[in-house]
């Protein structure tokens, strides 16, 4: 659960390797820069992606928002594919999971969203847009790992 | 949108992108359970602060860079969907549920308490 919830891994320092066992909480930790590096590029990519999706595909407050949406699963499908072919903790994980298919997608504007159909009385539509959201996003992650 | 403008949105996400990452591992290693509650931290506290943004409403450039850019790729669906889908696949379908619905219900209430405040 860790690693999946972002890639850039607390390492220990060599001296503390030995008396601390793998995995565990570590007091003296170092933040592995180059897994930083690779956050940041994936991040600068996946959300320019989501932009440029954005600015092509406008929706108005209160409708289905198909850029957000496709945003979503397509990262999720993505990051199906990368979790089942990159090492945990590995800077590929950390350019194209956390850093991509992290950025490429996001939970905060699907909030908005909501609460914009909510504001408009569109209760169904949030409904929807939540099962629509959760249902594809656990089968793309399911699909993407298959691929 | 400018050349400039797009340059700003690529700089922000990534910045976005490592705060997640950083804040989420951080909070993962100090709960010491397998429960994903750093992405779960890091995307209510998104959306509360998205929220915030929402209320104050600048609109334009800033509603870009700090909302679509910088706490949109600060916030994340692919990996709050992949935990959920390592919960359910390994036997813990009460927690993958759990997860759903919490990250639901809080990332509504904060982004509703962020837009009432402001």
């Amino acid at each position: 659960m860790t690693s999946s919830s972002g890639g850039v891994s607390r390492t220990s320092r060599s001296s503390d390797a030995d008396v601390e066992p793998a995995g565990s909480l570590r007091a003296v930790s170092a933040i592995d820069r180059t897994a930083v590096a690779a956050v940041f590029a994936g991040g600068v990519v996946g959300t320019l992606a989501r932009a440029g999706l954005l600015e092509a595909v406008p929706s108005a407050p209160g409708a289905w928002p198909w850029a957000t949406y496709a945003a979503n699963i397509a990262g999720a499908l993505a990051l199906g594919w990368v979790a089942a072919r990159t090492p945990r903790g590995s800077r590929q994980r950390a350019l194209l999971g956390t850093g991509l298919c992290g950025a490429l997608t996001t939970f905060s504007t699907m909030q908005l969203e909501l609460l914009e159909m909510i504001d408009a009385r569109r209760i169904a539509l949030a409904l929807g847009y939540v099962l629509a959201s959760v249902a594809a996003g656990l089968a793309a992650v399911a699909l993407g790992r298959r691929l | 949108m400018s050349p400039a403008a797009w340059a700003a949105v690529g700089l922000v996400g990534g910045i976005g992108a490592v705060a997640r990452s950083l804040l989420a591992n951080a909070i993962q290693a100090r709960a010491g359970v397998r429960f994903p509650l750093g992405t779960l931290a890091v995307n209510v506290s998104g959306a509360f602060a998205l929220g915030l943004l929402m209320g104050a409403a600048p609109g334009g450039d800033a509603t870009l860079l700090a909302g679509t850019a910088l706490l949109g790729a600060y916030t994340t669906f692919s990996t709050w969907m992949l935990e959920t889908w390592m919960l359910a696949n390994t036997r813990r379908r009460l927690a993958a549920a759990l997860y759903v619905t919490v990250s639901l219900a809080s990332g509504l209430a904060a982004a509703a308490l962020g837009r009432a405040l402001l």
